[in-house]
């Protein structure tokens, strides 16, 4: 044993030392000063399961639940535990063939996994429910159904104003981080699903649970100390009338148009129906995405909220206002008279504007029979007022009122995708005209509510509330309180009373007289209920669609009773052709007798509703388009629709950006108006009604010619 | 004096048993942190023993028992038979090729019914025995060539054995032999040249070319600045210097990347990289001949190591400093770590008691091997001396290598966690190994031939 050797334990020693430190010191960088590995574990063995609260419920004024939850069930299937299953029954119960069967459960496993529960079918029908649940125990427990909460509408009503929820897409996710949405997430996309999303949704509950290797929940991590509960979502109580929003539903069926009721004293939508209309249940089962692209793709738009969403010219149901702004500048007195001798000719008789009843008029018959030549000459006067220095600070003026009225611009309704409408400015018509190159006469249809002038349905019901008011409204809403309280400051505004320009009462007593005649012995009479003192104004409006002139719009607008106003109303019927007076006043008539007098007794009112509820006023061109759809739908897959761009592209939301394209218009009224600088003056820009598509194939130059206006 | 001897607690060294019992009933609680699930019905399963911790905590008895037993024979029995047991280990491996049950791709495995014997394993034990007896025999001189010859080959025969069964793994555990022979006067320069190759190839592996050709610069240069004063005196040594650098960086930087580069094909360096949960960094090349399906189970194959590595770093790194708190892992409980209980059962201890457990058990087994060197030096016999060390290379290599795989500084070849592993052969084995020295360090005062 040679000594020197034994020098060598300590070698040995320090060898087993330094790779034990260098162990420690890997260990202490692993372990103490990265946290990679601290994030890697908690991504792959922690889930953060999302618990879903129940939305809010949406009630009526009468505290029936107009949109509420109910619970359908998710099949799911657990890929590993199949073995020994009847498909042959499945597949018969879920109607579909084995080699489907085999396909969808291969795609899951690619999916998810073997191990893993994945949904097989989504939201079952009921249909199938009654069936599996018979035979489920044959399945399991491969096998399951799962419930989940979906939004149900027990009247099938008011889906315009209600809205629905969709899965949320890379989009909304991009406007809306750090608001806890993922993927896959529901959200409202339209109505007041979309308005109150915040206070609907409720409060997200977190579970925290341990995750095995085959991305299994196993437990919950720490037996749910980290845990936060679900608070369900607030219900709203809107002022919604479910039972006059059902009867307005049903007068507009085949008709393209909208009806707005207002209570007067409190601001609050009692109906706002837009037509045509959808059920809205049809949009929360299974065949959703189906669903939805049909309606989608329908021509008349059913989609669309007509009430907020759809502008028009308001007609005569304008002239009205401009009574008030008359009396109130002074211009004329209720004792002002202008006769009619078969037109206008203040502008000279180039291009008279018409008028039907001749005569001699003062303000209250001019509102009753409706007159042109008589409006003419109020805002002719307004305009031209030696008062103001130029015809700049006169329109400027005139405007100020029509904004006080609540005209050209959002009102701020609780109901989305509103729209602004249109007042024509000063600044317009020096951008159209030139400076100092315009005058009256280049936009007198204005005067009887043609022409530059647009409003949205909801508008002109406000501007009913306003006058029923005698000087004030409150902003409309429809959701009136929520259900513990407002915490995010929604509703502050609609408690506000708007009361833009002191008008005194006795100028609203004589617009009231007259248009207490409209109904009484005038356009409206088609409107009177026994017993009930309606005011209202019939309008006829006339309208262009791809240039082309249509069949006119029967507007009615009114409130009553008289003394104490319970509900300002609006309707129109698109493109029904005849007048005012014709359709629109007895659908008013018939909503007003429902909602005052609470139910239609009276035989011969019951036969007219059912005569207004069978009429087919949708236009000709709606089935022109939907046949045209049909065949090209037999003839080529969708595909092609794509790349002809027929379809432009299906997304969950109807929003419209209607500003941008308003821009878009004023860009080309601009070019066309240095293209074709023709004498012709009064060459006016036409906004039409609805359509999204057309909205960029606007003719732009449509001439109003002879008006005849009621 | 002669009536203390036959008490076989007398005598003995008590450190190395202790050490010996915690580190293995630690072994068992991290089996146990393993398998068990919160609806488990604990004592059904201990007396089931259906489960792991319940097989394992059996074989702890059986330890007991083969321990006891062990020191109750005689010491002469080890140093009269280690040449006839030798000569049966290399039959029993032989005896494999014929009865040979295939495990995990090697056909290492002898079935025995109650539990399957891996020759590789046990043999490690005659080997020792064989290399104490060689080197403690009075002819022996180990400064002669041929004797340094003979006693490598009694350690590199197994080898053989071990590489044509598929276990590369367990074949390099008897290079570790070369510690013992070292010690007993073994040139050094073969420990050096052996373990300087080993470092490199591993640091090639883990660390960048140019960080790694810096770093030997820097070596190079501190090392001469130290020796400066042997330098002036004689300047051979500042060519052994630059030339052991020269050849160093050159195996770095040119022959490491050609030959991943050239002469393995792509997946091959995919798979030696995913041994150490690197990716290959040296992919821009063609991938040559190979059929497409085979290369995809390969790439799986490397995948899956490369899992094994990362899942395990995750498990260890998510630990912290005084871990997750016993049975709180969430790796463990989510099963993440592939072969948790056996091979990689450090994860389990370092996901759940962190970097102070971690320290801790280190600390054990530093403890352990010091206290063997200890043992060691105390001896008369130099067969026990020898014996020692070698236990001490064996259970050194084992537990640095299985621990460097577990946190990523060394590839994943299936080496076991001496006492904490779970499974009977390799328990068995370092019992044996370890309660023979106990037996035989009860002698000390004798000088055994």
């Amino acid at each position: 044993m040679p000594v020197y050797n034994e020098s060598r334990k300590n070698i040995i020693r320090l060898i087993f030392i330094a790779l034990f430190v260098i162990i420690i010191i890997r260990l202490f960088t692993l372990q103490v000063i990265t946290s990679k590995y601290k994030i890697l574990a908690e991504d792959q063995g922690m889930f953060r399961k999302v618990v879903y609260p129940d939305r809010g419920i949406i009630y009526d004024r009468k505290k029936n639940a107009i949109l509420q939850n109910t619970n359908i069930s998710d099949l799911m299937v657990t890929p590993n535990k199949l073995k020994g299953i009847d498909t042959m029954e499945l597949c018969k119960i879920l109607d579909i063939d084995t080699l489907q069967f085999k396909k969808k459960i291969i795609e899951l496993i690619i999916k998810y996994g073997r191990s893993r529960p994945a949904v097989f079918e989504a939201l079952l029908s009921e249909e199938k429910m009654a069936k599996l649940n018979e035979s489920l125990y044959k399945f399991a427990p491969a096998f399951y159904l799962q419930e989940r909460s979906v939004r149900s509408f027990p009247f099938d009503a008011a889906a315009n104003v209600l809205g629905y929820t969709a899965e949320v897409d890379t989009n909304f996710l991009k406007k809306h981080p750090g608001e806890g949405y993922v993927a896959g997430d529901y959200a409202g996309m339209t109505g007041l699903e979309r308005t109150y999303e915040k206070i609907l949704m409720g409060q997200r509950g977190i579970e925290y649970w341990k995750r095995d290797n085959k991305n299994r929940l196993t437990e919950r991590l720490e037996k749910g100390t980290y845990d936060t509960t679900a608070i369900a979502g607030q219900n709203l109580f809107t002022s919604i009338d479910i039972e006059l929003q059902q009867l307005g539903e049903k007068l507009m069926q085949n008709k393209l148009g909208s009806i707005v009721a207002i209570d007067p004293r409190t601001g609050g939508i009692l109906a706002m129906v837009s037509a045509p209309t959808y059920h809205p249940n049809y949009l929360t089962g299974s065949e959703r995405r189906k669903r939805f692209s049909e309606l989608f793709l329908n021509p008349a738009l059913p989609l669309l909220n007509r009430t907020v969403s759809a502008t028009y010219s308001p007609g005569s149901t304008f002239k009205t206002l401009q009574a008030l702004i008359g009396l109130h500048e002074s211009v004329i007195t209720t004792d002002t008279r202008f006769s009619c001798s078969g037109a206008f000719y203040g502008c000279g008789s180039g291009r008279p504007m018409k008028c039907l009843d001749f005569g001699t008029f003062d303000l209250r018959n001019a509102i009753t029979i409706s007159d042109n030549t008589y409006f003419a000459n109020v805002m002719q006067r307004v305009i031209n007022n030696p008062k103001y220095p130029d015809i700049d600070s006169a329109l400027t003026h005139w405007d100020q009122y029509m904004y006080g009225f609540g005209l050209g611009h959002r009102l701020g309704v609780d109901v989305p995708s509103e729209k602004t409408g249109n007042i024509p400015t000063p600044a317009y018509f020096n951008k159209v005209y030139g400076k100092g190159k315009w005058n009256f006469c280049n936009f007198r249809s204005v005067s009887i509510g043609q022409g530059e002038v647009d409003v949205t349905p909801l508008q002109v019901a406000n501007e009913m509330a306003y006058i029923a008011n005698k000087g004030w409204y409150y902003i409309p809403h429809v959701v009136d309180s929520i259900e513990g309280g407002d915490h995010f400051d929604l509703l502050n505004k609609y408690h506000k009373k708007i009361r833009p320009t002191f008008i005194p009462d006795s100028i609203f007593e004589a617009v009231h007289d007259g248009m207490q005649g409209v109904v009484d012995r005038g356009t409206g009479a088609g409107a009177k209920i026994k017993d009930i003192v309606i005011c209202g104004k019939t309008g006829t409006v006339e309208n262009y669609y791809r240039g082309v002139k249509q069949q006119n719009h029967s507007f009615f607008c009114g409130f009553a009773p008289r003394d104490n106003p319970r509900i300002a109303i609006m309707c129109v019927v698109e493109n029904s052709g005849h007048f005012g007076g014709t359709y629109a006043a007895p659908i008013v008539g018939l909503m007003i007798e429902k909602y005052l007098k609470d139910s239609i007794t009276d035989k011969a009112r019951l036969d007219r509703l059912d005569q207004l509820t069978k009429l087919n006023l949708m236009p000709p061109r709606i089935f022109i388009e939907l046949r045209k759809q049909d065949s090209m739908r037999h003839s080529k897959d969708s595909a092609y629709l794509f790349a002809k761009g027929y379809i432009k592209s299906i997304r969950d939301t109807v929003g419209i950006d209607e500003d941008q394209i308003d821009k878009e218009e004023l860009e080309k009224a601009k070019k066309d108006k240095s293209d074709n600088d023709k004498p012709e003056k009064d060459t006016l820009i036409k906004q039409n009604a609805i359509l999204l598509n057309d909205k960029k194939n606007n003719h732009l130059a449509d001439s109003i010619k002879g008006k005849r206006q009621h | 004096m002669y009536e203390k001897r036959t008490l076989v607690t007398n005598n003995k060294d008590w450190v190395l048993i202790w050490l010996y019992i915690i580190i293995a009933l630690i072994g068992l609680v991290c089996i146990f942190s393993v398998e068990y699930k919160v609806d488990d019905d604990f004592f059904k399963s201990i007396i089931g023993f259906k489960k792991n911790y319940s097989k394992q905590f059996i074989y702890l008895i059986v330890c007991f028992v083969l321990a006891t037993f062990i020191l109750l024979m005689d010491s002469k029995f080890f140093t009269a038979t280690p040449n006839l047991l030798y000569v049966f280990g290399i039959l029993l491996m032989m005896a494999t090729f014929v009865v040979g049950k295939a495990v995990n791709g090697s056909r290492s495995w002898i079935p025995l019914g109650f539990m399957n014997l891996q020759p590789v394993e046990t043999c490690k034990i005659f080997t020792a025995l064989a290399l104490a007896k060689y080197l403690s025999r009075p002819e022996t001189d180990f400064t002669k060539t041929k004797a340094q010859l003979t006693a490598s080959g009694i350690c590199f025969l197994p080898v053989l054995f071990s590489l044509l069964q598929n276990e590369t793994g367990l074949a390099l555990v008897y290079f570790t032999f070369l510690l013992p022979m070292y010690r007993e006067g073994f040139p050094p320069v073969y420990l050096i040249l052996g373990a300087s190759l080993g470092i490199l190839l591993v640091v090639t592996l883990l660390f960048p070319t140019f960080q790694l050709i810096i770093a030997l610069s820097a070596i190079a240069l501190i090392t001469s600045y130290f020796l400066r004063k042997k330098i002036k005196r004689e300047k051979a040594i500042l060519v052994v210097i630059a030339s052991a650098w020269a050849l160093s960086t050159l195996f770095v930087g040119v022959a490491v990347p050609f030959i991943f580069k050239h002469v393995f094909q792509k997946y091959q360096a995919d798979r030696i990289f995913s041994m150490v949960g690197r990716d290959n960094p040296f992919v821009e090349q063609n991938t040559g001949s190979i059929s497409p399906t085979a290369q995809i189970e390969k790439t799986n194959k490397a995948d899956k190591e490369n899992y094994n590595v990362k899942q395990s770093k995750i498990a260890i790194g998510s630990g912290g400093v005084f871990g997750k708190g016993f049975l709180k892992g969430t790796q463990t409980q989510g099963d993440f770590v592939p072969e948790q209980h056996t091979d990689f059962i450090f994860t389990s201890l370092g996901e759940n008691f962190g970097f102070v457990g971690c320290t801790f058990l280190m600390l054990l087994y530093l403890g352990l091997l010091l206290r063997i060197v200890f043992i060691a030096e105390r001896q008369r016999s130099t067969f026990t001396r020898v014996y020692a060390y070698s236990v001490a290379a064996i259970i050194f290599f084992h537990v640095a290598i299985n621990i460097c795989m577990t946190i990523g500084l060394a590839p994943v070849i299936g080496i076991t966690l001496p006492l904490m592993s779970y499974g009977g052969s390799s328990l068995f084995t370092f019992t044996i190994l370890i309660f023979i020295l106990v037996r035989l360090d009860a002698d000390r005062q004798m000088v055994l031939r």
